[in-house]
């Protein structure tokens, strides 16, 4: 029986833009940060309140898991907003809205109440979207 | 939907976001709260309960808070105790040693250690710390974690 997700992974067009972005902009920790030879890197996150889920912040570059064709595709795409990774919750929404926007972060749909919940949706450095939903509202 | 019309207060939270993002920046100065207070224009009463309501935290207890997480990542470092302790804001080691051991469960020097002692694995040993599968599609498994284990 499969009981619980430990890593998931999110494609990132450049991995030290990518931990400026998580861990000084969203505020997530690092879980584990450990170079892998020239230009490669493995690096993973979390969330302050679920250390035990790594986000894995997976470069995009031929020989880490891309081929150079593929490594092209996969930019293009990034970059263009096309992958939505999931969904993170927070306390307030519109405190934590407030705040990241202060910080740079670029939302594309600011708090609306839906008939879901309560949802903001943000893009990270390289492109990737998220929902943010408010604990208990979504 | 208007912002406004979604939460009227949202000038209120914004004063305090800003305050938080204030502390963030200058955590390591001499911070007055009265001032951060003065500064976002609410009396001192009117912005420790505003603030504890957006972040469950008094001010004073966010930077008490917030220079211990600091202090968390410099332990990382090789910088000594006594320096960690000044660089995040801290006028006394012992101060700081006691409100750490409060609120981390260890010491300062204890939680040093174990941080090098992980940083250390990891360095030595990297494999151990990546799904294999991952470290196989990257081309990393030549000294797989099965050969390590023989």
């Amino acid at each position: 029986m499969i009981t619980k997700l430990s890593h998931i992974s999110i494609f990132v067009l450049d991995q030290d833009s990518a931990y400026d972005f998580y861990i000084n902009k969203l505020g997530f920790k690092v879980h584990t940060d450990a170079p892998m030879g020239p230009g490669m890197r493995w690096l993973t996150v979390c969330t302050p309140d679920q250390p035990e889920l790594e986000i894995t912040l997976m470069a995009i570059s031929e020989g880490m898991m891309f081929s150079k064709e593929s490594a092209v595709v996969m930019k293009e795409l990034v970059s263009k907003g096309t992958f939505g990774f999931g969904v993170f919750e927070c306390d307030n929404l519109l405190v934590t809205y407030e705040e990241l926007k202060a910080k740079g972060v670029e939302f594309t749909k600011p708090p609306t109440k839906e008939f879901y919940g309560f949802e903001a949706l943000f893009k990270d450095d390289s492109g990737n979207w998220f929902s943010l939903g408010q604990k208990g509202n979504l | 939907m208007q912002q406004q019309d979604l939460y009227p207060k949202v000038y209120l939270y914004r004063r305090i976001v800003y305050a938080k993002l204030f502390i963030d920046e200058h955590f390591a100065d001499k911070i007055d709260l009265d001032n951060i207070a003065g500064e976002a224009a609410f009396s001192k009463f009117h912005f420790i309960r505003l603030f504890n309501s957006v972040y469950n935290k008094t001010p004073h207890q966010y930077l008490s808070h917030l220079r211990i997480e600091k202090a968390k990542g410099l332990l990382k470092t090789n910088m000594a105790v006594a320096d960690v302790c000044y660089a995040v804001g801290f006028e006394s080691v012992s101060s700081f040693t006691g409100l750490f051991k409060r609120l981390t469960g260890s010491t300062p020097a204890s939680y040093q250690l174990q941080q090098h002692q992980k940083l250390n694995a990891v360095a030595n040993a990297p494999l151990r710390f990546i799904p294999n599968c991952f470290a196989e599609k990257n081309g990393w498994a030549t000294n797989s974690n099965f050969e390590e284990a023989v």
